[in-house]
């Protein structure tokens, strides 16, 4: 009997921690009990990306798109729609306008999408190699190792323009012919999955979706620069990620596309996976390859570059995951097909983990030079709650803020440097109006000086000063002279910092200076957070006028401080109050007032 | 593995794979899925869509199940869209008219005349009661 149908469950780590597991142990009891066994596969895939709606299980031939799945659900899904052919109506995706969405077309969070990089997340088996090969898997390094010698190999990504999905956006072709002219005995190539940015799961999804062409991808890097071992740095907070890598290498050496003589063109290539620790530093790739070596992860000073004297001091390449990624379809569609997609000096697609106060949530993948708005509104569904937009997060603790009227920009490398930003490894966090933005760049430059490794003065010293002054300001105590200073220190921090993570460490502050000067200034001035954010700036009392007396507030109160009796009007004593908004948040009648 | 071994894998999955995602899906094969299609032998139709698209190696059709389209007397019942033909709704789709079907109509542009119905929907519609003006 043929397969007729297939279910492809996603197996994400957001779906996964949502039972999608149990889901597709209940589909695949489900089809035996109804004797549908060996008529439809369950197959489980990598992230579909649209999180917001997760577990989410997908019905082939008829792509039938059901989202928030529940264990529970897997039985009627099978009676009803495998068996019956009627899909269950009431799991389908509803569109905001309460359309129900019959597929994948339908739903807008997919329409703007190009997918390159996650081509076969949410298609695909990612431990199964041969569903990978089926998908144009290994043609590319069969086409490499027989048909191009590796200057083409290289020549083919400098027509593709493929610049490094780091951050940086470093031309990749310049940095393989770097390490390639290199005289050695040994080279090395690493793959970068120190994914560490708040809020951001790109490179993880990709390696947990697809970890062949990431496999793939680094053979042909060896194979373009003359190595024949290579490493993947990935952080041991990443489980699934490592599991399934895990498998895919054990897969592709058994089938000898990894190992000696691949294919029988006499190239040999092995990966060893290293895990880090989780140390934010740890990305950098100076620091990369001291951990590697079994080195404390601290940053050493460039040149010389890790092209030149990298891994156990031989030419070592690093790139990020995403930038991988992309390798595979580069050398099967040509580099011009990929110079086609994007902007003047920003090629192909870039993903970004899109979170914050926005309807969708989830990975999403656009051709370079999609507008802000585009993102924000048109995929992710605008601003949660109906709260106004005021900024977008990108490039994580590197990087800086986008305001509202840079909503129009194109975005790629260069526009988002000149806006102060970066592409970082591709976070956009969206802020409402009810975020503070002092205390969103508060929160960054913890992380920042918390994860910063201490070796070099700018960093270690700086980065806590400009702490302990934000600190000042939202607690009230800021002064006007205080911007000035912190734009000082910034300065000096981005000059004098021995690695990129002090280099960047200023950026959400000074971009914010730069955006959002009026709301520095209302802390300072005016000792008031608009948002409510900042507790020592905000005080509560109670409308006497709205106020019924009904004593719940005072019961909810864990300091006692609210005095009054049944059906007077209550009071706050300001002087003992915590200001943990309990009684607001349990106030019925609006009668508690936030200033 | 040889490079022989590795091309033969890609070319058997590729079928397969090609079900699973979208590309070029211009032909549309709807089958009627309503209890009484069902009772009436749809699943067999549909098997049989699969297997002879899948032998004959017609790619670019999407097979989709709906519910009951109404033609209770003449279960099961499926409808074909494909450029360069109009929209036909063919009745008593047994196995063998599915495969008639995937050689005249969708190989050869030819209508299987005798399990043609026409498609009066749109006319029903029209004469709703309460919908008319």
């Amino acid at each position: 009997m043929a397969l007729n149908n297939f279910c492809l469950v996603c197996g994400g780590t957001g779906c996964e921690s949502s039972k999608a597991d149990e889901i597709f142990k209940n589909l695949k009891k489900a089809a035996a009990d109804h004797g549908l066994a060996d008529q439809v596969q369950v197959v489980k895939t990598g992230c579909f990306g649209f999180c917001e709606k997760g577990p989410i299980v997908k019905i082939l031939p008829d792509e039938s798109f059901y989202v928030e799945v529940k264990p529970e659900d897997a039985e009627k899904i099978v009676a009803e729609h495998l068996v019956k052919g009627r899909p269950v109506q009431g799991l389908l995706y509803k569109t905001p306008e309460q359309v129900t969405a019959k597929s994948e077309e339908d739903i807008e969070f997919y329409q703007k999408q190009i997918r390159i990089v996650l081509r076969n997340c949410g298609i695909i088996n990612p431990e199964d190699v041969q569903e990978y090969i089926a998908r144009d898997g290994y043609l590319a390094l069969e086409k490499v190792l027989f048909e191009m010698s590796p200057e083409q190999v290289i020549e083919e990504l400098k027509k593709s323009g493929l610049r490094g999905r780091g951050g940086a956006g470093y031309p990749t072709w310049l940095k393989w012919t770097n390490t390639r002219k290199t005289q050695a005995d040994q080279r090395y190539v690493i793959c970068n999955a120190d994914e560490g940015d708040p809020g951001a799961y790109m490179d993880r999804s990709t390696l947990e979706g697809d970890p062949h062409s990431v496999l793939e991808a680094m053979t042909i890097a060896g194979y373009a620069q003359g190595a024949s071992r290579g490493f993947v740095y990935i952080r041991a907070e990443y489980p699934l990620a490592i599991h399934r890598l895990e498998v895919a290498m054990k897969q592709s050496r058994e089938m000898g596309l990894m190992g000696k003589n691949i294919l029988g063109s006499g190239f040999d290539f092995d990966i060893e996976i290293r895990l880090g620790a989780g140390a934010f530093v740890c990305g950098e790739e100076t620091a990369l390859i001291q951990s590697i070596e079994g080195k404390r992860g601290m940053p050493v000073p460039k040149p010389p570059f890790p092209s030149v004297s990298g891994l156990w001091g031989k030419p070592t390449s690093i790139n990020n995951v995403e930038t991988f990624a992309n390798i595979p379809v580069i050398i099967n569609k040509g580099g011009d097909w990929f110079a086609s997609i994007g902007t003047a000096t920003s090629k192909g697609t870039k993903v970004f983990a899109l979170t914050g106060a926005i309807n969708n949530s989830g990975l999403v993948e656009v051709p370079m030079g999609t507008t802000l708005r585009e993102i924000v509104y048109d995929i992710g569904g605008g601003i949660k709650n109906g709260k106004g937009f005021k900024a977008v997060q990108s490039g994580g603790p590197s990087g800086g803020v986008l305001p509202a009227s840079l909503l129009d920009v194109p975005i790629d490398y260069e526009s988002l440097t000149k806006a102060g930003s970066m592409m970082g490894s591709g976070g956009l966090i969206v802020l409402s109006e009810a975020d503070c933005i002092i205390d969103v760049v508060k929160f960054y430059l913890d992380f920042s000086v918390e994860e910063s490794c201490g070796k070099c003065a700018p960093c270690r010293i700086g980065g806590r000063k400009l702490l302990n002054i934000l600190e000042k300001i939202t607690k009230g105590k800021g002064t006007v002279e205080d911007i000035a200073t912190m734009e000082q220190i910034g300065f000096a921090m981005q000059r004098a910092s021995l690695c990129m993570l002090g280099g960047t460490t200023p950026n959400p502050i000074l971009s914010t200076i730069r955006f959002f000067k009026d709301e520095y200034l209302e802390h300072i001035e005016n000792k008031k957070c608009r948002a409510g954010k900042c507790k020592d700036l905000v005080t509560y009392s109670i409308d006497k006028e709205k106020c019924i007396g009904c004593t719940v507030c005072a019961r909810k109160c864990p300091v006692n401080c609210i005095a009054g009796d049944r059906k007077v009007p209550h009071e706050i004593d300001a002087s003992k109050c915590i200001k943990c908004g309990a009684c607001f948040d349990s106030c019925k009648f609006g009668a508690v007032l936030v200033s | 593995m040889t490079l022989q071994e590795l091309r033969a894998m890609r070319e058997k999955g590729q079928q397969a794979m090609d079900r699973r995602v979208g590309g070029d899906k211009s032909i549309e094969i709807i089958v009627g899925m309503g209890t009484c299609g069902i009772a009436a032998g749809a699943k067999e139709a549909l098997n049989a869509f699969i297997d002879e698209l899948n032998s004959k190696d017609v790619r670019n059709v999407v097979i989709k199940q709906v519910g009951c389209m109404g033609f209770c007397h003449s279960e099961p019942t499926v409808e074909i869209k494909m450029e360069g033909m109009p929209d036909i709704i063919y009745g008593n789709v047994d196995a063998n008219v599915a495969r008639t079907i995937v050689h005249s109509h969708i190989l050869e542009k030819k209508l299987v005349d005798n399990h043609v119905f026409d498609k009066p929907a749109l006319d029903i519609l029209k004469r709703t009661p309460g919908k008319e003006k």
